[in-house]
């Protein structure tokens, strides 16, 4: 029974998840985009006349019941079925974490970046606080995420998706290159 | 008792994601390192199995469970799509989580990254509020 607690291989999980863009829309004409979700939230607890959040979010609820499963899912991957390895990162990978302390264990995070004690630092509160406000403000402005752009926006040929996920790609190396050092250095 | 479905496929999308390993900070350094096929393999295997099956599915004219005819997905350009991505991507360095994998990182178990949530939301809020002194 030790092969439920495995990770799965690349060619397992991206069919999987390439899936889910037509069987979304064959159950009611969804389309696959989770940033919205984010969106639906501040309509739904904080509008503030704001013209972003002026529209009926209840229409769109399915989104948030599909995060309600992402969040259920979340726990069923990755602690009910949690894999008691490390990840099997690359060499390269593991030799640059470990130059700054960062050391590879069970789990998909790491503790030494992650935790309710390093939020209270400055390297935590970039980590998450700031983290967390780009990626909500930058797929906001984008329209569009990883999912909605990378993934459905790609599947339907939409050139602009390419050129988002092209962006992202982007931002994400060259601030891993060049900032993101500097930060796990702190 | 339709919605329960959309709380179905949420939670098998989530345990792609998290057992894939693509909710792993872990994974997204070494993916924006290049030191690894990983992550890369799961976005070139999605995106084609994507774009094949909506092809069939719209030469087969399949409706929906309800009767109606698929509307398929159209993104329109305009310059956020650059912008807000470059900012996008900072912060998926920084988080390791684009916002589907936020929930699911909650979820496996490291609640601190409701903190990541919470931001997002702060970050959602705010642009909705500067988006008329924005370049669209």
């Amino acid at each position: 029974m030790n092969w439920i607690f495995e990770p799965w291989p690349w060619y397992v999980a991206g069919p999987l998840i390439g899936a889910t863009v037509p069987l979304l829309l064959l159950l009611g004409n969804k389309k696959l985009g989770i940033s919205s979700s984010l969106r639906h939230v501040c309509a739904a607890l904080l509008p503030a006349n704001i013209s972003l959040f002026k529209y009926d979010w209840k229409k769109e609820s399915w989104n948030l019941l599909f995060v309600v499963g992402l969040f259920i899912g979340g726990y069923i991957g990755g602690s009910v079925l949690a894999n008691p390895n490390p990840i099997a990162l690359s060499e390269n990978t593991q030799n640059y974490l470990s130059s700054f302390g960062i050391q590879s264990v069970p789990g998909l995070m790491p503790s030494e970046l992650f935790s309710w004690e390093t939020l209270l630092s400055f390297k935590g509160f970039l980590m998450m606080v700031v983290g967390g406000f780009l990626v909500g403000f930058g797929t906001r402005y984008a329209r569009g995420c990883t999912s909605g752009h990378g993934i459905l926006g790609l599947s339907a040929l939409q050139w602009p998706s390419l050129v988002a996920t092209a962006s992202f790609f982007g931002g994400g190396i060259l601030f891993s290159k060049f900032i993101l050092p500097h930060i796990l250095a702190l | 008792m339709k919605s329960i479905q959309y709380v179905l496929v949420g939670i098998f999308f989530g345990i792609v994601l998290t057992k894939g390993e693509a909710i792993s900070w872990y994974r997204m350094q070494e993916m924006f390192r290049f030191e690894s096929f990983h992550m890369f393999g799961i976005f070139i295997t999605a995106i084609p199995t994507g774009a094949i099956l909506l092809f069939l599915m719209r030469k087969a004219k399949l409706k929906t469970l309800e009767g109606e005819p698929i509307e398929m997905p159209v993104k329109p350009y305009h310059h956020g799509v650059v912008i807000g991505s470059i900012l996008f991507g900072f912060g998926w360095a920084l988080t390791g989580a684009c916002p589907g994998p936020i929930y699911a990182q909650i979820g496996s178990g490291f609640l601190v990254t409701i903190v990541t949530l919470l931001s997002a939301l702060m970050g959602t809020w705010c642009y909705g509020y500067f988006q008329k002194y924005l370049p669209d």
